[in-house]
């Protein structure tokens, strides 16, 4: 893989520079398992306390607060069943891919924060849930897990403390629904991934009806470099509400696009024009998506817009994956959002109506709106349908496609006016986004091999 | 692999996990890498290596899209679509593989070599276009690689 160039080293990855940390050794080297050993002879709780001060966020999109959830599941215990650890590597919100360069560049960082984990809540049987497209991430990782479990640092009797844990990696197999936890839970089941109705909560019933302690990639290979330094010094790093690093994956018409870790608080500005070189051959910045497809976009005007929780929020937007899209002038947004909604019915389940016939009405009316064919109330029929689709579902797939693509309407509206009244996309074929073949489209074609079956 | 390699297989698989169904993945997975895709037979095996009903094993295997209930080529060529590579030029990377294998997107070259289709973003957003090719990444990919990737894979069949 292409690794990058300019990455930023502030704590996840401080001492990558000419080291192989997929290395055990090389690991050890710079203090790698040292956490362990560290959270190993403390008491459970004690390490809970460090994870609760750090005030580390969840860095899968939802940003809950990793401490409280943890300490939402039952004590060993008090537990009638076994308790479960799983990390979600199932990395799918377009835009994103900081987990794969985490797990394909310190895949025992991220390792030893599942061993830390599945200590601080008592699981004996940790999952690892990686996205079946990650084939070379997913050798890295077994390897890597291979090495740890021959010195001792996984299965039984973990570094002689008399705990064992297990840690099984399971393969997904092309999902975008699946990185949503419920969903994810089922898929490790062993059925089709559709979401679960909450309550409860996964931390009650999760996998096999078991207490279960769900955290994103990033999220987990931050836990070593909490315990480390402490919570209370980890808090520190960032700004109030969002603490710490982040890697940023930041992509779209900017000159180096790559993962970045930066401090929480960074600047848009400074991610996109400091680090990521700005927009290539002389274009204007036209609009952000800040935190994956899913989440509402932001205008050039808004590019100083500090990349933490608080102030998304107060934009009307997310910090979500931390996936940064920068696009240029030459962007239809029509067309983007045409791009995003085919995505979302693609990827959606079929579980909840508003979702599933929503985002194929969306659809539809993005399409007549490019083409020309739209009569005057359709923008406020797609509004109407996004409205609809809201709130209305299980999970935050539906929710994910109708927000991004009211956002934007509600701050592009003269462009989407356009298309109706001039009949046509006021770009005339010029856009960025001109006529991008979809895989919802594509499932019309007919596959015409004829192979010979083996006998 | 033979029909009983394969449920042996599925029973170390199997052993890994709480409880046996959630080997219903791995399990098709491996029925795929023995047929190239996955046939009636795969269903039929996993489905008594797993004392499920084929049915059920088509259910689950038709949620996923890296599972083909179709035959497909001995080569899979992918191509991300998906915002961020199609802002730096995906549909001329199709269109370039379109026009190299005389095949559209979602289509098999009709001597069964080729298999182009395009997917949901890879997660390579940043390297992008990103080309999955026999499931392993080229990152970023320009129109202009596109023959020498198909003048490779040609001669690697041989």
């Amino acid at each position: 893989m292409a690794p990058s160039e300019k990455a930023l080293t502030k704590l996840l990855f401080a001492d990558t520079e000419g080291r192989d940390l997929t290395r055990l050794s090389e690991y050890e080297e710079v203090g790698g398992y040292k956490s362990l050993r560290k959270a190993l002879k403390m008491k459970r709780a004690k390490v809970l306390d460090e994870l609760l001060a750090a005030d580390v966020r969840g860095r899968g999109g939802a940003g809950f607060p990793m401490g409280r959830k943890a300490s939402f599941l039952p004590k060993p215990k008090e537990s009638a069943k076994p308790i479960y650890l799983v990390s979600n590597a199932d990395e799918s919100e377009p835009g994103t891919f900081k987990d794969r360069e985490i797990m394909a560049r310190i895949p025992h960082m991220f390792i030893e924060g599942v061993v830390i984990a599945s200590r601080v809540i008592g699981a004996k049987t940790a999952f690892i849930y990686i996205r079946g497209e990650y084939l070379t991430e997913f050798e890295i990782l077994r390897d890597a897990l291979e090495e740890a479990r021959n010195a001792g640092l996984v299965g039984p009797d973990v570094l002689g403390s008399g705990w064992d844990l297990t840690v099984v990696v399971h393969r997904g197999a092309g999902a975008y629904i699946c990185g949503e936890e419920t969903a994810l839970l089922e898929s490790l089941e062993g059925k089709r991934g559709q979401p679960r109705s909450k309550p409860p909560f996964p931390a009650i019933s999760g996998v096999y009806a078991s207490p279960t302690l769900i955290n994103n990639v990033e999220t987990l290979a931050t836990v070593p470099k909490i315990l480390e330094i402490g919570g209370a010094e980890y808090a520190k790093l960032g700004v109030e509400h969002s603490t710490g690093t982040r890697v940023f994956s930041l992509s779209g018409n900017v000159a180096n696009g790559g993962n970045y870790e930066v401090e929480l608080g960074t600047s848009l500005r400074e991610l996109v024009y400091d680090i990521g070189g700005g927009i290539p051959g002389g274009r204007e910045l036209k609009a952000i998506i800040p935190g994956g497809s899913s989440v509402p976009v932001l205008t050039a005007d808004e590019v100083d817009t500090a990349l933490d929780f608080d102030s998304m929020a107060a934009r009307g937007t997310m910090l979500g994956s931390g996936a940064v899209i920068v696009m240029d002038d030459r962007c239809c947004m029509v067309q983007l959002g045409l791009r995003v909604a085919q995505f979302y019915m693609h990827e959606s389940c079929g579980k909840c109506t508003p979702c599933r016939e929503g985002t194929r009405w969306m659809v539809s009316i993005l399409r007549k709106i490019e083409d020309g064919e739209a009569s005057q109330g359709e923008l406020d029929l797609l509004l109407n349908v996004c409205d609809r689709i809201l709130g209305n579902c299980l999970c935050p797939l539906g929710d994910a496609a109708a927000m991004p693509v009211a956002s934007y309407v509600a701050k592009f509206r003269d462009e989407y006016q356009r298309h109706i009244d001039e009949g046509g996309c006021p770009f005339h074929g010029d856009s960025t986004l001109d006529h991008v073949m979809a895989p919802v489209d594509q499932h019309h074609a007919r596959i015409r091999a004829e192979i010979e079956v083996p006998a | 692999m033979a029909p009983e390699a394969l449920y042996d297989e599925i029973q170390t698989i199997a052993a890994r996990y709480p409880q046996r169904l959630s080997a219903v993945m791995p399990a098709l997975r491996l029925a795929q890498e023995r047929y190239g895709w996955l046939p009636p037979d795969a269903f039929r095996e996993v489905g008594e290596a797993l004392d499920l009903t084929p049915a059920y094993c088509k259910a689950v295997a038709s949620f996923y899209d890296m599972f083909h209930l179709e035959p497909v080529g001995r080569h899979m060529i992918e191509v991300c679509t998906n915002v961020s590579c199609a802002l730096v030029g995906a549909q001329q990377v199709l269109e370039a593989f379109e026009g190299e294998l005389g095949v559209h997107a979602g289509e098999t070259t009709e001597d069964g070599e080729f298999t182009l289709r395009t997917i949901e973003c890879a997660g390579g957003c940043g390297w992008g276009t990103v080309v999955s090719v026999d499931h392993r990444y080229r990152e970023p990919v320009k129109p202009e690689d596109v023959p020498a990737i198909v003048e490779e894979l040609r001669n690697g069949s041989e």
